[in-house]
């Protein structure tokens, strides 16, 4: 990959260009599909624009000292983070990517949750600190599952390179695995029943209680990226190989489209689950299932 | 007027976030408000979201007679509300101090204490008139922009009664 390539698939496709619009479409998407499940008519189709442009028209709080310079960079490292995360994904075929961009893309999903942790722990306010030490706690227990599902789709078939999962033939034990990263998508994304850390009714949003103005709008900008980002990985690792690429880029935002109609149904089907409900959840139910995939993968992977 | 003025003036009116305050109301007129989210009126067509942080809001809703405990409370959260913002004050309670007049545990009416942009008349009003004030409050904080807040008053008509 030259550098070319590699800065058009960072900033045009499915980059930059690409992802905030998508962002901004899949959280009216979110919303959408909750007001019709209530049986309401819900927001206008531009609204996240607006909430957005909004939010960049309003004032800040002032802010002092080494604190006030973190609240600040945490949602901008938030948005970096799954702008890259979203500029990885190998949507278009040959696309070329690197050995084990597979691992930086897991690194880059996972930095805007610490950026939300630390954002609420700097904040010094209680529903904040609530907030980030739900989300701390949550993040363990996701991650887990989340991980082994990836090392076990990983090992079954030999390779951390997105490009070359992309163009593997889906084994059952990647089928087993893209399931576990489903059930895990709603606590990475923060959807009921998974939505403890920025409940609105119990802690008034948490970690982002402090938060205003463009800031906010950074942190709407970063959850919309991180959809993009999370619901491309599971798109690309389910969708089969095709070497046309309109078709493939079709295909792929067909798949994420699904994915979160998907997820905004369930969330406005469910309740928030309290965090020990949450936890037993994830330790007890998912870690079987993935511990299961992990040691088939390695015991297919030694037999062959 | 350039570009970027009028998408802000545009975003602004479709994307009023409001902030809920009691300062000793009835709960008549909170439930109102809170019936002007559901299917029956679905105020997010407009773009309204009701938020639970002040500093996320850009409408500071009140009901209530105004109590002196509620006082420094208003004060505190109307600092907290972050420019361009505009106040609702909802049913007559904030108005008028309402039948509640004269009492000793009341420093009212509210426009005594904050600028308020729109009144909805009413004990307590119906939530389309809620709606409706609060499209108002979203115009007027359009025009307004960065500006401080005017001294004209408005108040938001009930609209004619649809039966459902």
């Amino acid at each position: 990959m030259n550098l070319t390539t590699a800065l058009a698939r960072l900033l045009i496709f499915p980059g930059l260009l690409f992802a905030v619009p998508a962002a901004w479409f899949f959280l009216w998407v979110e919303r959408k599909a909750v007001a019709l499940m209530q049986g309401r008519v819900g927001p206008p189709f531009m609204q996240p624009f607006f909430d957005f442009i909004k939010l960049l028209g309003k004032s800040t709080p002032p802010r002092s000292g080494v604190g006030g310079l973190l609240m600040r960079a945490w949602p901008l490292i938030a948005v970096s983070a799954a702008a890259g995360a979203v500029g990885l994904l190998p949507v278009l075929p040959s696309s070329g990517g690197f050995e084990g961009d597979l691992i930086l893309l897991l690194a880059l999903l996972e930095l805007p949750s610490m950026c939300i942790i630390a954002a609420g722990f700097s904040s010094r306010s209680i529903f904040g600190e609530i907030g980030s030490a739900r989300e701390a706690v949550l993040s363990v227990a996701y991650n887990v599952v989340f991980l082994l599902a990836i090392v076990s789709i990983a090992a079954s078939q030999h390779t951390f390179r997105l490009e070359s999962l992309a163009a593997l033939p889906a084994s059952p034990m990647r089928w087993l695995g893209v399931l576990a990263l489903l059930v895990c998508l709603p606590a990475k994304l923060h959807l009921n029943p998974f939505s403890l850390p920025n409940a609105e009714q119990e802690i008034y949003s948490g970690p982002m209680v402090e938060y205003a103005g463009p800031e906010l709008a950074m942190w709407e900008l970063s959850h919309g990226l991180e959809w993009v980002a999370a619901t491309g990985l599971v798109a690309t690792l389910a969708a089969p190989y095709i070497t046309i690429w309109w078709l493939a880029a079709l295909v792929f935002v067909g798949l994420m489209f699904a994915i979160v109609l998907a997820l905004s149904t369930l969330a406005s089907a469910t309740a928030r689950l309290a965090i020990d409900t949450t936890v037993r959840f994830y330790w007890q139910c998912t870690l079987i299932f993935a511990v299961l995939a992990v040691s088939s993968a390695l015991f297919m992977r030694l037999r062959s | 007027m350039n570009l970027w003025n009028k998408l802000m003036c545009y975003s602004r009116r479709h994307s009023p976030w409001l902030f809920h305050m009691n300062s000793g109301s009835c709960n008549g007129c909170d439930i109102e408000l809170v019936a002007s989210l559901t299917p029956r009126y679905d105020a997010e067509q407009l773009g309204v979201r009701l938020e639970g942080s002040p500093r996320h809001a850009d409408i500071l809703c009140i009901t209530g007679p105004v109590t002196h405990n509620a006082v420094k409370a208003i004060h505190t959260v109307y600092d907290q509300v972050l420019g361009p913002k505009a106040v609702v004050a909802i049913g007559s309670c904030p108005a008028t101090t309402n039948v509640f007049i004269d009492s000793r545990t009341l420093d009212g009416p509210l426009n005594k204490h904050i600028p308020v942009d729109v009144f909805v008349p009413g004990c307590p009003p119906r939530p389309d008139a809620i709606i409706q004030g609060v499209a108002k409050a979203a115009e007027i904080l359009a025009a307004r922009g960065n500006n401080p807040p005017a001294t004209e008053i408005v108040i938001a008509e009930t609209p004619a009664e649809v039966q459902p």
